[in-house]
């Protein structure tokens, strides 16, 4: 690539991002509105049925409910790999040990019911990430990316091994969350207390259906959007804590230790205290999300848990953009709702993911959505290779200086609203 | 705990056969590793790429199951070439559409990974929808042999002669593990000399030490780079067919779990560490074994994963923790 070329391709991606912060500063003062709406719109979304966006092939409560558990899942991963800069291959394994707490405790071995069983899952799946931190936080980079994956592999094939939990078949006849139903005959719900109905596109203009509703907090099997409001529930709880998080002492701890973890300790942060708070805290939105599973689906089986699905969610936080919890849920988004939305091409969908995913990697290298700071932070590196190479005669007009505080690190990203 | 002293032997030596397999494909890893510093994920399908080079050659070569023994061991030799070529080829176009354009941004290094990640994606399928390609070209007809039910396993179509040896203990050596066993040492061994007497080697130990004094020293890095991603191919490519006559059938998605486990005996040796991979996987095949043994075949890769986690808890950096650029010369 020519030396002109490439500094044209900077100027416009730095012109790009200072467009966006504009953006960003002009929605400022609305965030709570916009958040409202974002989520009002979200819990209309299965009623909608809107043409292009649900799945032609395949039940579309259902989809959105993957997509809500994979959001929820890149928000705990991103915790642990965006925030505290761990890179974790076995993530699935914390999925596994809350959808299997919950299987176990619904079933035969306890009968325990499903709303109770959430927060003992949560809680188990903390304790396992507590058991696997505490060992294996000592170790550095990418040998900690493979000790994650064995610790994956080694939950799977425990519950593949173990008959207590249902071996290679799995549980079956876990419960879901209670329904709040009027009349009940032969285990479904005939009338509910209220019912929505959905739109209709068939004739171009959005028309209320009146055959199709769904009933309100209805856990059945044939309509899935209730799990989905619940899932989306609880995304918007986890989003809330996970905002008050980042912004505080702890978010900060991680911001350092991950940015350097020698000069973190120097500077008092008990960084090994705060790695292992991370996990801990990634497994239990891990946990939370596989309970949210285990209710919905009604069995549990290793065949959920593949070391794949790891890569998948390492795979979402990356391309959305590690560290801004916007850009992994819109990872996650890509890499749970586009193959199902064209699972009419099922044979090829895997190739062009994976060919999606190259291509992502090489133009946004960043992710979809990176977090300001590390825009911010390699506009200053392109800066400095700017001086150093003493090409920096001309600056552009909206090339930010050095003085402007391009380097001036996190003081003020602190405030940022978008994470 | 009787069926390991009763077994000892035959346990050691079919771990030791395995074993070498995991320590070929380890190499791969651990190099690119030593150079770049990034997790080669796509490296198993390099590897399958190989096995299925190996049952095609015997394909072409009409390799049956009556093929007498010396026209298996010249078929043998061509599919070695042939593999090495494949896998080879496979590893350098990786690092060209891979990796390439990200090392040239500078792209952080998970990035890379999931770059890996997509190019192991787009590998293994395009093996296993070839019959779908095949048609779209044309060539169906021509080539149905090798593309009819992509999806499914594929054995090589020869027997593999074996013929006892001698006794040790309890198990007879046979010629298939003695010839696994030994081939994959003579290429470790090439391999480790050439990294260090060789000029190329040099470079390669030189740019892992430190790319930006290497640069300045007339390294040409990208040059170097792809030497060792193709000495990676060529290492699975060899892998491919020690695997093949062991075990003798392979599958689109065969490389994953093997590319697991190469990738674990190399972190398990020192990952960047040439003798490292070596010691990594005949270790990690024997502890299956003997695992296995113990406490159930069932259990056979949980031993293999918690004995990484025990391994990497004594010594952070893997068991000979020494990296590709501080090899002695």
């Amino acid at each position: 690539m020519s030396t002109s070329l490439s500094a044209r391709l900077q100027s416009r991606s730095q012109r790009l991002a200072g467009r966006r912060q504009a953006v960003a500063d002009r929605l400022r003062p609305y965030r709570v509105p916009l958040f409202v709406m974002l989520a009002v719109f979200f819990y209309a979304l299965p009623l909608l049925e809107l043409p292009v966006i649900s799945t032609p092939d395949v039940d579309f409560g259902g989809v959105l409910f993957i997509v809500a558990t994979y959001v929820l899942i890149a928000l705990g991963l991103n915790i642990v790999v965006g925030y505290a800069g761990l890179l974790d291959l076995g993530y699935v394994g914390f999925y596994a040990v809350g959808a299997y707490t919950v299987a176990v405790l619904t079933t035969e071995h306890g009968h325990v019911p499903y709303l109770w069983t959430i927060p003992i899952a949560v809680v188990v799946a903390m304790v396992s990430g507590v058991i696997l931190g505490a060992p294996t936080l000592r170790v550095r980079g990418d040998y900690l990316a493979i000790v994650t994956l064995g610790f994956g592999e080694i939950i799977r094939l425990t519950a593949v091994n173990l008959e207590w939990l249902g071996g290679a078949r799995g549980i079956s006849a876990v419960k879901g969350p209670p329904d709040f139903c009027k009349v009940v005959e032969a285990n479904r719900c005939v009338e509910a207390y209220a019912e929505v109905p959905h739109l209709n596109w068939d004739t171009g203009a959005p028309l209320v259906d009146i055959d199709k509703t769904t009933k309100l907090l209805d856990f059945g099997v044939l309509d899935l959007v209730p799990y989905y409001w619940f899932a989306l529930t609880v995304i918007i709880l986890i989003l809330l804590a996970d905002k008050r998080i980042k912004d505080s002492r702890v978010g900060r701890a991680w911001e350092a230790t991950r940015e350097d973890e020698d000069a973190a300790e120097l500077m008092g942060v008990p960084t090994f205290k705060f790695k292992l708070l991370a996990f801990a805290m990634g497994a239990f939105v891990g946990g939370l999300s596989g309970a949210l599973f285990a209710g919905k689906q009604g069995f549990v089986s290793p065949q959920s848990f593949l070391l794949l699905y790891s890569i998948l969610f390492v795979a979402a936080v990356v391309v959305g953009g590690q560290g801004n919890r916007w850009g992994v849920i819109v990872g996650a988004v890509v890499v749970a709702y586009l193959p199902e939305r064209f699972r009419g091409f099922q044979d090829w969908r895997v190739l062009v993911f994976g060919l999606a995913l190259m291509i992502l990697a090489v133009y946004r290298p960043q992710g979809l959505l990176p977090p300001r700071r590390t825009l911010r932070a390699k506009r200053a590196e392109q800066d400095i290779e700017l001086l150093e190479e003493g090409a920096l005669d001309q600056p552009g007009p909206d090339q930010p200086g050095l003085e402007q505080g391009a380097l001036g690190g996190p003081v003020d990203d602190e405030r940022d609203p978008r994470g | 705990v009787q069926f390991l002293i009763d077994h000892f032997f035959e346990l050691t030596i079919t771990g030791l056969a395995l074993g070498s397999v995991y320590a070929l494909v380890a190499l791969g890893y651990t190099m690119v590793y030593g150079v770049l510093q990034l997790i080669n994920f796509a490296h198993s399908e390099v590897f399958m790429y190989g096995t299925f080079a190996t049952v095609w050659t015997m394909y072409f070569l009409g390799g049956t199951p009556a093929s007498s023994t010396g026209a298996v061991i010249g078929m043998l030799a061509v599919c070695l070439v042939v593999a090495m070529a494949v896998s080879g080829g496979i590893a350098l176009l990786l690092e060209k559409f891979a990796y390439r354009p990200l090392i040239k941004r500078r792209a952080p290094k998970l990035i890379a990974l999931i770059s890996a990640i997509g190019a192991s994606f787009v590998l293994s399928e395009t093996m296993g929808l070839r019959g779908e390609l095949a048609k779209a070209v044309g060539l169906e007809d021509n080539l149905s042999r090798y593309v009819t039910k992509a999806r499914d396993t594929r054995s090589i179509p020869v027997n593999i002669p074996r013929k006892d040896l001698f006794s040790i203990g309890d198990y007879t050596l046979n010629t298939t593990d003695l010839l696994v066993i030994v081939a994959a040492l003579v290429m470790m061994l090439l391999l480790d000399q050439f990294i260090r007497r060789s000029r190329l080697g040099r470079g390669i130990r030189a740019v892992a030490q430190d790319p930006e004094s290497a640069a300045l020293m007339g390294v040409n890095s990208t040059r170097v780079v792809q030497l060792t991603f193709l000495l990676g191919g060529i290492m699975a490519g060899a892998a491919a067919v020690l695997y093949m006559i062991r075990i003798g059938a392979t599958r689109f998605d065969a490389g994953f779990i093997l590319g697991v486990k190469a990738f674990t005996a190399a972190v398990m040796g020192g990952i960047g560490n040439l003798r490292g991979a070596l010691l990594g996987g005949l270790v990690l095949g024997v502890a299956e074994n003997y695992g296995s043994a113990l406490i159930g075949t069932e259990w056979k890769d949980v031993v293999a994963f918690v004995l990484l986690v025990v391994i990497l808890l004594f010594r952070p950096t893997g068991l000979l923790g020494e990296s590709l650029g501080k090899a002695r010369a």
